[in-house]
């Protein structure tokens, strides 16, 4: 058995032990510091299979933000159980055994899945690498996401401001177009606010990169725009700057345009091409970035506002 | 060339490996917040600062080696940042627990 080998099992089995403690812990808080990690292994985990895309996404999405929405989500379970046992809202013991069923068989249909596999695995990878001249772009994942499948990347782009409406929906009568999350108080001359001064310029500049790279290496709008809404996030925790009101016009605007300029891209093609979302193989290239400006600004948006939560006070 | 490289690389990251391991072991072995906190910094200082130096013999191009720089450079203020953010709650808490 090779180094590399034991390298992987150590990971792999890593991996399952922070899975395992994730499930069995006593204190959601603690639970939710195990699935942050537990994001951060099987991201490492992605890189070593050479799926650096895939990695990004899981340490900016997987393990970042939905870490974050987990401790707000932990904090509001133990606010509301004064202190007892937060898991029994989330889930009465008697709902448990089900729970764990239906858990486990989703794990043992997708360990079939794997096993099941032929080998050779099939693959589309020569063709999405095939295609690649005609979009204009060099990373097969982005050419993926934009060109052949944009169809699922549009739709999900629906589906996050979806979930945004969903969330402002739980909002109270009397602030329901107001500004989300309690207001900061966070000391002007502190730390927080020291770093994020220093700090948020400099990470915005590289979710821009990450971005930007995504066309020809890994990266892509997704996890650029993660780094910008965590940016935004940290001038909002640190003071800096307030969330605005969620019935402000240019809010509305920045959160369908992403969605809207694909959308229109879509139409164009119906009209003037071959399909919805047919791009004219001249103009790919700039069609698909600005597709992506558009993307990211409406993904950065949306995830920032996802955390910061229901309006709580009138704008 | 690439001889003293790789030797560069592999004590460097191995003295890097050591201050993680230092940490992890103080991490699970010291008594309070703040020690524990003073234990992990050393893992994110000069732990990683060390693996950062360990690979520029590796890199290729200025660019690469100087993205590696900026990791280290932004995890160290992070760091430090929330470092303090975190001894401050814990010492602002000691004194409201009898």
């Amino acid at each position: 058995m090779s180094a590399a080998d034991l390298l992987d099992l150590g990971l792999a089995g890593l991996v399952i032990a922070v899975a395992a403690f994730t499930i069995f812990s006593r204190s959601t808080y603690a639970a939710v510091v195990a699935f942050v990690a537990y994001g951060l292994l099987v991201s490492l985990r992605w890189v070593l299979l050479r799926a650096v895309d895939v990695a990004l996404t899981e340490a900016a999405i997987g393990s970042g933000l939905t870490g974050v929405l987990l401790l707000g989500a932990a904090a509001k379970l133990r606010e509301r159980a004064g202190g007892g046992d937060e898991a029994a809202h989330l889930c009465p013991p008697a709902m448990r055994p089900f729970a764990a069923v239906v858990a486990g068989l989703v794990t043992l249909g997708l360990a079939a899945a794997v096993v099941g596999l032929p080998d050779p695995a099939p693959t589309l990878a020569p063709l999405a690498a095939a295609g690649l001249p005609d979009t204009g772009l060099g990373n097969p994942v982005t050419a993926t996401l934009i060109a052949y499948r944009a169809t699922d990347t549009l739709l999900e782009k629906v589906v996050l401001v979806l979930a945004l409406l969903g969330l402002w929906s739980l909002a109270a009568e009397d602030v329901w177009r107001g500004r989300p999350g309690l207001k900061q108080r966070a000391d002007p001359d502190g730390v927080l606010a020291y770093l994020a001064r220093r700090l948020v310029p400099v990470g915005v500049l590289i979710g821009l990169y990450v971005f930007w790279v995504g066309a020809d290496h890994p990266g892509g709008a997704f996890q650029g725009a993660t780094i910008v809404a965590a940016m935004w996030l940290l001038a909002m925790m640190a003071g800096l700057a307030d969330t605005p009101p969620v019935s402000e016009r240019g809010v509305r605007l920045v959160l369908a345009g992403g969605a809207g300029v694909f959308f229109a891209v879509g139409l164009a093609g119906l009209a003037l091409g071959d399909a919805f979302l047919a791009y004219p193989a001249a103009h790919a290239k700039a069609i698909i970035i600005a597709i992506e400006v558009a993307m990211t600004v409406t993904v950065a948006a949306t995830l920032a506002f996802l955390v910061a939560g229901t309006p709580e006070r009138p704008a | 060339m690439s001889a003293i490289g790789n030797l560069v690389t592999v004590v460097l990251v191995v003295a890097g490996l050591f201050f993680f391991v230092a940490g992890t072991a103080g991490l699970l072995r010291f008594p309070d917040t703040l020690t524990r906190l003073h234990a992990l910094t050393k893992a994110d200082n000069l732990g990683l600062g060390l693996v950062v130096l360990g690979l520029l013999p590796q890199v290729n191009g200025v660019f690469a080696a100087l993205k590696l720089l900026a990791i280290w450079a932004l995890v160290l203020f992070s760091s430090a940042a929330a470092s303090q953010l975190i001894g401050r709650a814990a010492y602002l808490a000691r004194d409201r627990t009898p």
